[in-house]
């Protein structure tokens, strides 16, 4: 069966925790490991972190929005914004490269995605926003019944 | 859920206990808190001892090198303890143990720097 959520909230940092909480409590009905919720919840923070201070540069008029689809054992996350968008995508995948070293930012971000999920796709537009779309197969013991 | 810091100074280190979550919202209280603690007591060594964390993410990565590369101005050394295989998968990940110790337990990070 196929079951979907959407979420959308300020670019405050202070909803990075909601945001993470909620999709996690979404996803619980999977019946998911501690270390699968902790790595989509870890993810959620990142994209959503990006999202805030790169995607808006910290305005709070901007809006974060999360679509969670789940099917069977898979999870399927998107997290968008409308804010300024990526120029350049393979430089910002880079590990450790980072726009705002003065920010003390680890440039990690999108190796823990790509380290924690199946599957990364990253659609931005510059002066239009950023998608990310990412999936993950759960190993669920229903799965191991069925 | 938030931050918790706790903090403890002996001699030239500084024991930071973390509790909660360690993200982009709560790195700015614990960069502030911690930058402040190192510059006014002129600290060289900081142990991280990271517990009750139940929570970190690249944000906290980030906070954790800024206050490395803070006290590797004064040569000092920093000790990470009680990690939790969550978290020790992003510092691996990152190579931060590169350049950060690991200790299993508070007591040895704090005997490795001579304050036990």
């Amino acid at each position: 069966m196929k079951n979907s959520m959407n979420l959308q909230f300020s670019a405050l940092s202070q909803n990075e925790s909601f945001a993470r909480v909620t999709v996690a409590a979404f996803i619980a009905q999977l019946d998911p490991t501690m270390d699968e919720l902790t790595e989509i919840k870890t993810v959620v923070s990142e994209v959503v972190t990006n999202s805030i201070i790169h995607g808006y540069e910290n305005d709070p008029d901007g809006i974060v929005y999360i679509q969670v689809t789940i099917e069977d054992n898979l999870v399927d996350i998107s997290i968008k914004d409308v804010g300024l968008g990526i120029v350049d995508v393979e430089e910002a995948r880079q590990p450790l490269f980072t726009t705002k070293p003065d920010l003390e930012r680890s440039g990690m971000g999108f190796t823990i995605m790509e380290n924690f999920m199946d599957e990364v796709e990253v659609l931005t537009q510059p002066g239009k926003g950023t998608e990310v779309r990412l999936k993950k197969h759960l190993h669920t013991s229903k799965m191991l019944c069925n | 859920m938030s931050l918790n810091i706790e903090m403890e100074i002996k001699h030239d280190v500084l024991l930071l206990r973390l509790s909660g979550e360690l993200d982009h919202h709560t790195a700015d209280e614990l960069r502030e808190q911690a930058a402040n603690a190192i510059e006014k007591n002129e600290i060289r060594h900081i142990v991280l001892n990271l517990e009750q964390l139940s929570f970190m993410d690249s944000s906290g990565l980030g906070v954790i090198l800024g206050r490395y590369k803070q006290i590797k101005q004064v040569h000092g050394e920093m000790v990470v303890c009680a990690i939790s295989p969550a978290i020790q998968r992003l510092f691996d990940m990152s190579g931060m143990f590169k350049i950060i110790k690991l200790e299993p337990t508070e007591e040895f990070a704090l005997q490795r720097l001579g304050v036990a």
